[in-house]
């Protein structure tokens, strides 16, 4: 039985269909959520994928944040179930009080589209225990509002703990503090970061094939029937 | 309320057609066709679809040449006429791809104008029934470093960016070029390309007595009211931009949702026409279907829901809102197409059905207020044969080659024309506008800019894509329209051959100044005239395209500039020739004849702002020669890397394919050809190709079976640099006793110039 | 029929590219002088009825969690009751109220 992954769109979502790829193309079987639905259907985890919910209107993730569905990932999420937010979906997570902190608009003011290199700086969280710890990767990224911001308390906080999984490296692409590109909760089954590993999952259309070890993480989290903090 | 009673009963009540952009003659055609004076709703549906832009009334007796010479083939699914050409690509599948243009809407407001183009055209793809998958830009702007320059280049691309980006539709490609002609007149050109099955192919045709007309998407209000033929037809006078006719705001989300909507629509068979609403609005929309159906309709207008409810029935039937779209339903399945509607969250209402009158009916409060033959709106417009004359200045401007123009004497003037062509702003690198666009949403794109084509995967089990291109060089379409438009056309289909697809159809932006100057249309009647030829020979049929005239402010129209696109297919796109060549060793062989060929050239621009002479020779049937070996190279593993050979010349090619692999090359100038004709010369029909050594056998066969011309140039080579040897060489260029560049010159010229204007 | 104004603003330790941006552009337009610039939002609500102190209290909830982000934005708000509808930019209302650090740390504490 391969492990069930939720992608969910909500209106304006772009990714969807680019992270149900990914997880097929690793292995587990993608589900289709809808943003209306009070139902998971008993996924084993959730993407919240990247694009343009509800057009960023009022602030990105803001509304899709308040979405009939969130209410069952942020359940879910208390129980440890492994939720992954890409981009938008980060953006979602940080509305949704899931993750700390906020995203805003590039320091440079413009949408940014490049291939980004990016440490693994924590591989104990579910979506990244296939990786090697220091491992760089190459994914691509494309936003305009990916600028992580968090008080000095916070950001402390979440160096301290180590709950910086992913830094840029080389180029800080939107003026992230700290050069934080994805952040997890304490629990580590909660992550969300800017980059689009989705677009990382074959030689031919991507940059690397690197995406696909974050779905391959999930995976072997929930074979382990556990996640590590 | 002007009603067809009223028009009855006041026959010489005065209308100001005039204003509305209608001459004397055209209004009186109106009285004979009605048979009576119009209603004012009835002017305002004419006035909007019989301008220049709806109705292409200055171009479509030239334009007929594209019907006319169409050439034998297997390929075309839908031709011309419809929203966009439908080519087979092979294994059930069909493609549909069109190029507009929104040129003046982006010089009053770039942003909105832009944006707007883009949701235009991908609505045209949509309403075909296809899922649109990739977009491409053709831009032109007034010269780099113009003030105005620095107003409209920004707000066009981002435009481009924030709406395209929002529809998930990945950029994969386009051209910025800069000229003088354009300051007043930027041109942006929009295209998409999408993809069905063939059974999903839709028409824009109501059919079918009864059926319901259902108009969803977003409400009508006043945006662009008469925009379309106010602006499109009309040249801006000099000191403006003194014009500003409300324009349209596009709203990506909501066009978004339309995509999803309509495609889940069309997906349960629920449709049985469907059309779009752009340029004239609902005008356009209603009098489309209907006359492409069985020829009768019957409009209740109040039922269209409004933003501003103050709006008067001629502005609604005039509005060119955004994001709006139509389609014809059988009675039975609206409540199922309303039912999809509501999923997301997009209001829709049925404001008409299909009759067997004949007639184009609109009723408001009650009354008949349009009561019009549907084709004489929408078809049958006024038809004009401008009158067109070579100009007087054209000998002497083909009589002044660029040959006294002086010359660079050494290999350290090779050099610097080379960084020097690098760094102006035509060849200069453009990632700081491409870096704007998402290139890899729905994961499908496997080139995109700056490769020679964009291409995408349309069925990920088989492998089988497309690849896109468009160009266009205005400055050789001024020294000679009827080959400069061949030019535009061959560069493309190199472009697309280049990458290793074959190339199958063709879309085109016509982009001229007024066509009340006989000059210009003389420049447009060759223009065409030229490429009808050329699609004949080369056997790919035009299959839709845009005119956009009165590109004009005051005297000054723009170069004439026939932008050309060709779709191409590949097998299995995993075959693909990129541009970037690889293993040391591999050998650079330059394809095709270097003629001393100058004039138009950017060399002769950049160094000495020249434009005159006779623009390279073309032989159709060599540059078809040369697609097919670029195609049967690519299918048979035969080449690492190929790119086509256009601006700049030969020395510009290499520079990109070493830049782009961050690898250098040994170079050699061919015995007997002078090393800067070599370089920058800009004969046609020549690509540079990069074949392995356990190839080069099998490849050069295959050239020397059809004559064609393969001279060896080079070898990739990564360690020839002051480092030679040790690990952290410097990539170089070297070319023989010349001279030599290293790559980190050459980016630093080529990559400094856009930051440092638009940054 | 009331008139309820939030305007929301980046905090102040918050870095705001929009609103350095249209500094750069005043300066070059030859305003000179301007020390700094900051870009906002005003939502402007009208709300049929009394705005009595419950309908006050969700007012600022909605304000507080909905219409601003409290990781990164502060607002204020205020209510006018004479009807009619007031110029776009000006309001007369009454000042009610505005976000605060005890907000802000009450919604960090949901993490």
């Amino acid at each position: 039985m391969s492990a069930r992954i939720g992608v969910v769109t909500f209106p304006g979502t772009l990714d969807d269909q680019d992270a149900a790829r990914a997880v097929r193309l690793a292995g587990a079987e993608p589900v289709a959520l809808w943003h209306g639905d009070h139902d998971l259907q008993s996924v084993d985890a959730v993407i919240l994928p990247g694009g343009f919910s509800y057009g960023d209107y009022l602030r990105c993730g803001a509304i899709s944040a308040r979405s009939p569905i969130m209410t069952e990932v942020i359940t879910a999420a208390g129980h440890g179930v492994p939720v992954l937010g890409i981009c938008n979906g980060f953006q979602i997570l940080c509305e949704a009080h899931l993750l700390p902190g906020a995203l805003t608009r590039n320091e440079s003011l413009h949408f940014v589209c490049r291939d980004q290199t990016l440490r693994i700086e924590n591989n104990r969280t579910a979506w990244t225990n296939a990786f090697e710890s220091d491992q760089l990767i190459t994914v691509p990224l494309k936003n305009g509002e990916g600028n992580y911001v968090a008080d000095e308390a916070t950001l402390d906080q979440l160096e301290d703990e180590g709950r910086v999984v992913f830094r840029y490296v080389d180029v800080n692409p939107n003026g992230s503090r700290r050069d934080i590109a994805g952040i997890c909760n304490a629990s580590g089954n909660v992550v969300g970061l800017m980059p689009h590993p989705e677009h990382a999952v074959e030689e031919l259309t991507g940059p690397s094939t690197d995406g696909l070890t974050l779905i391959a993480s999930a995976i072997a989290a929930l074979a382990g029937g556990g996640v590590l903090a | 309320m002007d009603t067809v009673e009223q028009a009855l009963g006041t026959p010489d009540q005065p209308q100001p057609y005039a204003e509305l952009g209608l001459k004397d003659d055209e209004y009186q055609e109106i009285r004979r066709i009605l048979d009576r004076r119009p209603t004012s709703a009835e002017l305002a549906m004419y006035s909007v679809m019989w301008s220049e832009h709806c109705s292409y009334k200055s171009s479509k007796v030239h334009l007929r040449q594209f019907g006319e010479k169409t050439p034998e083939t297997d390929a075309m699914l839908v031709g011309i006429g419809e929203n966009a050409g439908v080519v087979d690509i092979g294994d059930g599948w069909a493609v549909t791809f069109k190029v507009e243009s929104h040129n003046h809407p982006s010089y009053v407001e770039p942003y909105q104008g832009a944006a707007t183009g883009v949701g235009g055209i991908v609505r045209d793809i949509i309403s075909m029934g296809a899922r649109p998958l990739a977009v491409m830009d053709p831009l032109r702007f007034g010269p780099a470093d113009a003030p105005d320059t620095k107003r409209v280049l920004p707000g066009v691309v981002a435009g481009i960016g924030g709406y395209g980006n929002c529809l998930g539709l990945p950029n994969i490609g386009g051209e910025i070029v800069f000229d003088e002609t354009y300051i007043g007149n930027p041109l942006v050109n929009a295209l998409c390309v999408g993809a069905m099955k063939h059974e999903d192919v839709h028409l824009a045709s109501a059919k079918g007595v009864g059926n319901q007309i259902i108009l969803y998407g977003a409400r009508t209000g006043g945006d662009g009211i008469g925009g379309v033929s106010v602006l499109a037809s009309e040249t801006f006078d000099e000191g403006g931009p003194t014009k500003r006719p409300s324009v349209q705001v596009g709203d990506p989300f909501m066009e978004k949702l339309l995509i999803e909507c309509t495609l889940e629509v069309l997906g349960a068979g629920l449709v049985e026409g469907i059309q779009d609403l752009g340029g004239a609005g609902i005008s356009c929309a209603t009098s489309e279907l209907a006359s492409n159906g069985e020829g009768g309709m019957h409009v209740v207008l109040d039922r269209v829901l409004l933003r501003d409810s103050s709006l008067t029935p001629e502005e609604i039937l005039m509005s060119e809102s955004q994001e709006r779209m139509c389609a014809v339903v059988v009675p039975d399945n609206v409540d199922a197409f309303m039912a999809i509607c509501r999923k997301w969250d997009v209001e829709a209402v049925v404001i008409g059905e299909v009759t067997a009158t004949g007639r184009l009916t609109v009723d408001w409060h009650g009354e008949q207020i349009v009561d019009v033959p549907p084709r004489s709106v929408a078809h049958d417009g006024p038809v004009y044969e401008r009158p067109y004359a070579r100009p007087a200045g054209q000998d002497a401007l083909q009589a002044d080659g660029p040959g006294n123009l002086a010359r660079p004497a050494d290999g350290a003037e090779l050099r610097d024309t080379l960084l020097r062509l690098l760094a102006s702003p035509n060849l200069a690198d453009k990632s700081f506008v491409t870096d704007q666009y998402d290139r890899y949403v729905q994961g499908n794109t496997v080139l995109a800019q700056p490769e020679d084509a964009g291409i995408v995967r349309v069925d990920e089990v088989t492998g089988r894509g497309v690849a896109i291109s468009t160009d266009c060089n205005g400055r050789f379409a001024q020294l000679d329209p009827y080959r400069g438009a061949q030019l535009a056309l061959a560069e493309s289909y190199r472009n697309i051959s280049a990458t290793g697809a074959i190339p199958l159809a063709v879309t085109d932006c016509l982009n001229f100044g007024s066509p009340e100057d006989p000059a210009v249309m003389w420049q447009f009647e060759r223009a065409v005239t030229g490429l009808a030829d050329a699609c004949l020979q080369l056997g790919v049929p035009v299959t839709g395209g845009n005119v956009s005239f009165y590109n004009q402010t005051g005297e000054t129209a723009i170069l004439p500039t026939p932008v050309i696109g060709v779709l191409g297919v590949l097998d299995d796109v995993d075959r693909r020739t990129p541009m970037s060549w690889g293993p040391d060793g591999e050998l650079i062989y330059l394809l095709g004849t270097t003629r001393d060929e100058f004039a138009g050239s950017e060399w002769a621009h950049v160094v000495h702002g020249h434009l005159g002479g006779i623009p390279p020779q073309l032989d159709l049937e060599v540059e078809r020669q040369l697609s097919q070996i670029l195609v049967a190279g690519s299918r048979d593993g035969m080449l690492t890397a190929a790119h086509d050979i256009s601006e700049g010349g030969l020395a510009i090619t290499l520079a990109e394919m070493a830049m782009r692999a961050d690898v250098g090359a040994r170079l050699w100038v061919p015995d007997g050809i002078d090393p800067f004709v070599f370089l920058f010369s800009e004969s046609a029909s020549r690509a540079v190709v990069v074949v392995p050594r356990s190839e080069e056998l099998r490849f050069t066969e295959m050239c020397g079976a059809r004559n064609f011309p393969a001279t060896r140039i080079g070898v990739v080579d990564s360690e020839l640099g002051p480092d030679a040897g040790e690990a952290a060489g410097t990539q170089v260029l070297q070319v023989g006793d010349s001279f030599t560049v290293t790559l980190d010159d050459l980016r630093a010229a080529h990559q400094g110039t856009f930051p440092a204007l638009f940054a | 029929m009331a008139r309820v104004v939030v305007d929301v603003m980046l905090k102040p330790e918050i870095l705001d590219p929009q609103g350095r941006a249209v500094q750069g552009a005043l300066g070059r337009i030859g305003l000179t002088g301007v020390v700094d610039v900051r870009q906002g939002k005003q939502f402007v609500i009208d709300i049929d009825g009394e705005v009595d102190d419950d309908v006050l209290a969700q007012l600022h909830e909605i304000a507080a969690n909905l219409l601003c982000n409290p990781v990164i934005e502060n607002y204020e708000m205020s209510v006018d009751v004479t009807g009619g509808p007031a110029p776009v930019g000006e309001h007369q209302g009454t000042f009610v109220g505005a976000s605060s650090d005890a907000v802000a740390h009450a919604n960090e504490g949901q993490q």
